[in-house]
């Protein structure tokens, strides 16, 4: 199995054991997708971030990645009403919310019919 | 895992038979599932030492089980009438994409084994043996079948392929080679309810969030009730709904016009799934447990009527099998207590189960909805019809409901709807090149390798008649469409739901009070302005 700085991760990249998760393992898991995650001046690096610990905090109490209306509302709270929309949300992350940002938040990949 | 490189297709101005391009689909196939995921399903993870024996041994069950599958493995002649109808193949040029050549795959092994000719001159009528090869075919192109039936529209004897595929991916999981993706999500919707694996507080909250939001949005209390007892409708469809964009904004619509009916419904967190990928895994057994969930909530919540939201599969599963799965509807086996007892249950005045689509379109025609389809302007509409919709069940109880009530639904909310060309629908449609248990990203390839001839004649409405918006009734499509419209050139938000259309359009009545203090409001500065023109 392959493995980011220790933890286990499966064949999507994606952590296997959730408790595994530390900051290292997001910047190393952004670094192979081009995405700074380490250094403060980096480009969107305190939004990004703010997504991260926005989803880390919601699956800690839901057990599960916050819907993308939920997500994008909480955002907006957050950064501002303009970028309360998915629209922003693909620009931090091109892969999208709920695909990399999970991955680098350290949850689960949603899946499902979405 | 580096994803391999390909070319996305380019879009034709007519769709024609490809150059064949052999093995070009060639691989691995989806990620399989471990023992995680298959064991609680009751498969092994990973092949099984006599892999060979336990797959003939299911092949001759399922062959005596399902009459069908052995009249569609005995029946083909190779006319080839099907061959250039595939999505999958116009997309990808690979021969073994062909609808006959992916079938005899497996119908070559069936005649090895249980022909009298296979067994005794395989090479005279085709047969050939189960080996290693083979099964890595078999699972690497039964996973690039979206089980849409295109094919089978065509074919002369009525084959139907998915059927095939089904018991070939059943075949698959019993020796231990199952989906990651199926599998994963069947184990989500068997234990906590739906395939997001969403529990019941995030899903009670999700919907509170929503209502907020609608409320401020629109003025109107449109209430996402869950668990209701004793309410009228239960309302079960899609988690994506719940979950993923455009489809919540067709949520709201459903929302919207429980709440201009003035009808009670709910949501059961306990049921809270349309989608029953038992049925992309081709198990009778699993598909029945997902329904099963069903029946347990629309008892224990003792509603009267059971609706199906937009979701594809889910209206087939509903449309024709809950009957005897699960007893909505007629057909409940005399010694199944429950089936016979949620039939007394419901409503027979109503179809069981209904689609959201039948029950708008029903209150459209009844006049029980006003709409301002001027909301809609900005946009050009045209409709996917979903494979499993079209091609596997039916609405309104008329010949072709399926194909006229979703059109007539968009053509009440909008003014401007037009088709694609006449081969791309109603019962020849091209599918979204998600479906059948394929919309995962390890698929990615054959995705949007498929998705090219629905993207050709999309192409065609957008350039002929200045198309903008593609609406559809299934949560694959919606999703599907998301991802690989922008590797056309198209705006990945021009997917939408029917009920979103519905739900930009429809008037809404304002609560009393909130009319009463918008009236006295007016009152007030009528009074106001009337006493400012007296001292004038």
């Amino acid at each position: 199995m392959a493995q980011i700085c220790g933890a286990d991760v499966d064949e999507e990249g994606f952590l296997v054991n959730l408790k595994d998760w530390t900051r290292e393992i997001a910047i190393e898991m952004g670094k192979s997708d081009e995405i700074d995650l380490e250094n403060e001046e980096a480009e969107l690096y305190s939004e990004r971030w703010e997504v991260l610990n926005l989803l880390r905090d919601y699956f800690e109490e839901y057990q599960i990645a916050p819907a993308v209306r939920v997500l994008t509302k909480a955002v907006g709270k957050k950064l501002g009403k303009d970028k309360g929309n998915s629209k922003y949300l693909y620009t931090l992350f091109p892969y999208g919310p709920g695909k990399q940002g999970c991955k680098f938040a350290g949850l689960p990949k949603p899946t499902g019919c979405i | 895992m580096a994803a391999k490189e390909f070319d996305i297709p380019e879009l034709p101005t007519y769709i024609e038979i490809p150059e064949l391009i052999p093995d070009v689909m060639k691989g691995e196939g989806p990620f399989k599932a471990i023992d995680e995921f298959q064991n609680p399903l009751g498969f092994p993870g990973g092949k099984v030492d006599n892999w060979k024996e336990v797959a003939i041994e299911k092949m001759g069950d399922l062959k005596s089980k399902y009459r069908s599958v052995q009249v569609f493995l005995d029946s083909c002649v190779k006319c080839g009438a099907c061959t250039d109808k595939c999505h999958y193949f116009l997309g990808s040029s690979d021969p073994k994409n062909m609808p006959v050549a992916r079938q005899d795959l497996f119908r070559s092994v069936y005649r090895r084994y249980f022909t009298f000719a296979g067994k005794h001159f395989p090479k005279l009528v085709g047969a050939k043996d189960l080996d290693d090869e083979m099964v890595d075919d078999w699972y690497n192109y039964f996973h690039q079948c979206s089980q849409c039936r295109r094919c089978s529209v065509f074919c002369p004897y009525g084959i139907d392929t998915a059927e095939i595929s089904m018991a070939a991916r059943e075949v698959l999981d019993t020796i231990g080679l199952g989906q990651k993706y199926c599998n994963q999500i069947l184990g989500k919707a068997l234990t906590i309810g739906n395939n997001l694996g969403l529990p019941e507080p995030a899903l009670r909250d999700t919907l509170l969030d929503l209502e907020e939001e609608v409320e401020e949005d629109f003025g109107a209390p449109v209430k996402f009730p869950l668990d209701i007892k004793g309410s009228e409708i239960l309302l079960i469809t899609p988690s994506a709904d719940f979950f993923a964009e455009p489809h919540i904004d067709g949520l709201i619509g459903y929302g919207k016009v429980f709440y201009q009916d003035g009808v009670s419904w709910t949501l059961s967190s306990y049921a809270s799934e349309g989608a029953n990928f038992g049925m992309f895994i081709g198990s009778y057994d699993i598909m029945r447990k997902a329904a099963l969930r069903i029946r347990k909530a629309a008892l224990d919540l003792e509603v009267s009527r059971v609706m199906v939201g937009e979701c594809g599969h889910a209206w087939r599963v509903a449309y024709s099998f809950w009957n005897t799965l699960s007893g909505v509807g007629a057909g409940a086996q005399s010694g199944d207590e429950y089936a016979l007892k949620l039939q007394n249950q419901l409503d027979d005045r109503y179809p069981q189960p209904q689609h959201i689509i039948e029950y708008t379109y029903d209150l459209i025609q009844r006049g029980k909805l006003n709409f301002d389809k001027s909301e809609n302007d900005e946009r050009t509409v045209t409709f996917h019809d979903s494979c499993n919709v079209a091609r596997a069940t039916n609405m309104g109880g008329i010949e072709g409901g399926q194909f006229i009530l979703p059109r007539e639904v968009i053509k009440a909310v909008c003014n401007n709807y037009v088709d694609m060309e006449r081969s791309t629908i109603k019962e020849a449609t091209f599918c979204c090149g998600g479906g059948g248990g394929l919309l995962t990203d390890d698929l990615m390839e054959i995705r949007i390798k498929g998705a090219m001839p629905r993207m050709q004649a999309l192409k065609q409405v957008e350039t002929n008649e200045g198309v903008n918006t593609l609406a559809a009734i299934c949560a694959i499509c919606k999703s599907q469409f998301s991802k690989v419209l922008p590797k056309f050139d198209f705006d990945p938000y021009m997917i939408v739901s029917v009920h979103q259309l519905v739900s930009a359009a429809i008037i809404l009545d304002k609560p009393q009070e909130a009319i009463q203090m918008s009236e006295s409001q007016t009152e007030a500065t009528d009074a106001v302005e009337a006493k400012e023109a007296e001292t004038e």
